[in-house]
């Protein structure tokens, strides 16, 4: 009974609060969006962010990128107008994301909407975007379903990283070009879109430089004995191990695998960058160990230097993956408002798509015809369990 | 060479298999009950030897014998509240609170620390890596592969060699008897369950040093497999649980070394169902007539 009261007096407090935050919204967009009609003087976006939830910190990251390019591209304005972000917490799930997005679109009346970090909250904003022909650009979500289903182009949506399978290709050119493998062993977790995603890709692209696949193995999520398997691995004697999973499994392979003598070199992809594979695998473990990632503060090209000191200065700490792509998010997008003319969301989609070139913190900036980004991706070593810099590769 | 190291592989594997599976078995064999709250029991092993190892610094001799301590305590505590009360309700029953202890231990833990996995600290045991002929055994696993030995010998010394053993035995045979007897067949459960708990948490601590990451549902695939180890040697019978254990962990071995490593689990319970099919008494157990 008592249980039920206090339900009824959350919800009853919850629905308050939600017209509360509506009305708030609601009077917010009024006098600002008045303001823009009359004088013409700003240019909303929308960002639809994981603000609080499970992915926060990706979410967070992104938003603080985001801020500091707006912040910058703001002292001197577009055409004479500033940009405005309209910020929206998709609390890390899907139908809020879809919700927000709406709200964005529909009362906001942003000119384009930059999407969650996270895959699954940005699929969940594609139709949105679609059926109200606004444009939907995603920060950091690599799945490949975002811009092109089945064949199908999304035409509104548009993205600022690579996708997954793109690591698997400089992985395969990193392994052949750099190390000089002849021969690879690829470990996949069958589990995992993801992964297998990258392993196809790095199969290709292996082959195709007149390397040659000596084993296929393969895991599933949770997975805790590789032992047997990493024997099968050995015994096929390559001189390189693809290893592209995630943070978890990676960091008990590499341990079991150095513990049973393989002192190959390991490489994976961005599944690997979190600081739990260091503390399950330990520093040794991680010598001669590689991951492709978006970028690395590290880097000494001044355009990344630039945008590390100017995030350093403003938030305190080393701009990660998801803070670099939300700046560089940011410069896309006013680029794409600068070239379109009338900031409309038709033009700014053209503009998206005809991007060339474009110089940002994670590289140059080309699309394919999936939209999808054509640049180069940063290879990090692990030394002493630190991630460093090694070398960049142009696709 | 392979071979050979595919079957170290293996019977590390299984020696940590054999372990749960010993408290399996024995507690099967005293009270019939399968407890399938044991895996979990496992799994509050590991907790306690990486908080024992991590936040007090121990090394990883009293680690485990802390862990295996608690484990007998937290044994002896499940049976008092969960499963004395229902010792003369129907089987199905008692089996069915199992399962319930089981969810309850994962779900508390969950609670309490949170979901999120934990890794062993690399340097509980020195690594040495031993070369013979190709093949490459860790002295870890060496290392682990004799605290199990030992402790098992240990087992059997109970079980054979002192009055507590004897009364188990006597009331694994026939409870009533027993009890006509003089022996405290409540005390002599308790034992059994502390005895069985305290290999799991030995087996906890030896699994988290082995494979690093722990987390509070690890307990749930090798409680089964070690369910299956023990049905394989013979459900109720001790030596079977080993034998069952160390076959069931070179089987898995050899499955993956064959190139089919995702199919390692199922194999595992292709076994359980085999061996209820043809051999439903396990490879040690004596084909008995069921009391009327």
């Amino acid at each position: 009974m008592k249980k039920k009261k206090l339900a009824g007096v959350f919800l009853s407090l919850s629905l308050v609060a939600g017209t509360l935050a509506g009305c708030s919204g609601d009077s917010k967009t009024s006098s600002s969006g008045g303001g823009s009609s009359k004088s013409g003087d700003t240019i909303k976006i929308g960002a639809n962010l994981e603000l609080s939830g499970g992915t926060a910190s990706f979410g967070q990251s992104a938003a603080d990128g985001l801020k500091l390019a707006i912040d910058e591209i703001n002292k001197e304005g577009i055409d004479g107008k500033k940009l405005e972000i309209v910020k929206v917490d998709n609390k890390s799930d899907a139908a809020e994301a879809t919700s927000g997005s709406i709200k964005l679109v529909s009362q906001d009346k942003v000119v384009a909407v930059v999407g969650s970090a996270t895959s699954t909250n940005t699929l969940a904003q594609v139709q949105v975007a679609q059926d109200n022909k606004v444009p939907l650009l995603t920060p950091t979500a690599t799945n490949p379903d975002i811009t092109n289903k089945a064949g199908k182009l999304n035409d509104y949506v548009f993205r600022t990283c690579f996708i997954d399978p793109f690591q698997g290709t400089v992985a395969a050119n990193f392994a052949s070009d750099e190390i000089g493998a002849k021969t690879a062993a690829i470990y996949v977790d069958s589990a995992s879109d993801y992964s297998k995603g990258l392993a196809a890709a790095f199969k290709e692209a292996f082959t195709a430089k007149g390397g040659k696949i000596v084993a296929e193995e393969a895991y599933v999520t949770k997975d805790t004995d590789f032992r047997s398997t990493l024997t099968r691995i050995k015994s096929a004697k390559p001189e390189f191990v693809f290893l592209p999973g995630y943070y978890e499994e990676v960091g008990l392979i590499l341990k079991q695998a150095r513990e049973d003598g393989i002192d190959l070199p390991f490489m994976g992809g961005d599944g690997w960058d979190s600081p739990k594979v260091v503390e399950i695998a330990g520093a040794e473990a991680l010598k001669n160990t590689y991951i492709t990632n978006h970028y690395s503060p590290e880097d000494e090209d001044a355009k990344i230097q630039d945008f590390v000191a100017a995030f350093k200065k403003e938030y305190d700490k080393t701009p990660d993956a998801f803070a670099a792509l939300g700046y560089d998010t940011g410069y896309y997008l006013a680029d794409a408002i600068k070239r379109s003319g009338d900031a409309s969301p038709e033009k700014i989609r053209q503009a998206l798509e005809d991007v060339k070139d474009l110089q940002l913190v994670s590289g140059t900036l080309n699309l394919d015809e999936n939209h999808d980004p054509i640049k180069s991706a940063t290879i990090l070593e692990y030394v002493d369990g630190k991630q460093t810099f090694k070398t960049k590769i142009n696709p | 060479m392979e071979l050979i190291q595919q079957l170290v592989n293996g019977i590390s594997l299984g020696s940590i298999y054999a372990l749960i599976a010993l408290g399996y078995t024995m507690v099967y064999g005293i009270v019939k009950l399968i407890n399938f709250a044991h895996g979990d029991v496992f799994m509050v092993g590991s907790f306690v030897g990486f908080y024992a190892i991590t936040v007090m610094d121990l090394s990883f001799i009293p680690a485990l014998l802390i862990s295996m301590a608690t484990c007998a305590i937290f044994g002896v505590l499940i049976e008092r509240i969960a499963y004395k009360p229902l010792r003369n309700a129907t089987r199905i029953a008692a089996l069915i609170t199992a399962i319930g202890v089981s969810l309850l231990i994962e779900n508390g833990l969950i609670y309490i620390r949170g979901a999120q996995p934990e890794a062993y600290p690399n340097n509980v045991l020195p690594m040495d890596k031993l070369d013979i002929f190709g093949v490459s055994i860790s002295s870890q696993s060496i290392l682990i592969l004799s605290v199990s030995i030992i402790l098992m010998i240990i087992l059997q010394f109970v079980v054979h060699k002192t009055k507590i053993g004897k009364a188990m035995r006597a009331v694994s045979f026939d409870s009533e008897a027993a009890k006509l007897m003089g022996i405290n067949v409540n005390n002599t459960i308790s034992a059994t369950f502390a005895i069985g708990s305290a290999l799991a948490g030995a087996a906890g601590v030896i699994f988290g040093i082995y494979y690093i990451k722990i987390e509070p549902l690890m307990g749930v695939l090798p409680g089964l497999k070690a369910f299956v180890a023990a049905v394989l040697g013979g459900i109720g019978i001790i030596p079977g649980a080993m034998v069952g254990g160390l076959l069931l962990g070179v089987i898995e071995a050899l499955v993956s070394a064959a190139g089919y490593s995702l199919w390692r689990d199922g194999v595992a319970f292709v076994v359980l169902i085999l061996i209820l099919i043809f051999l439903p008494q396990g490879l040690f157990g004596k084909n008995k007539r069921e009391k009327v």
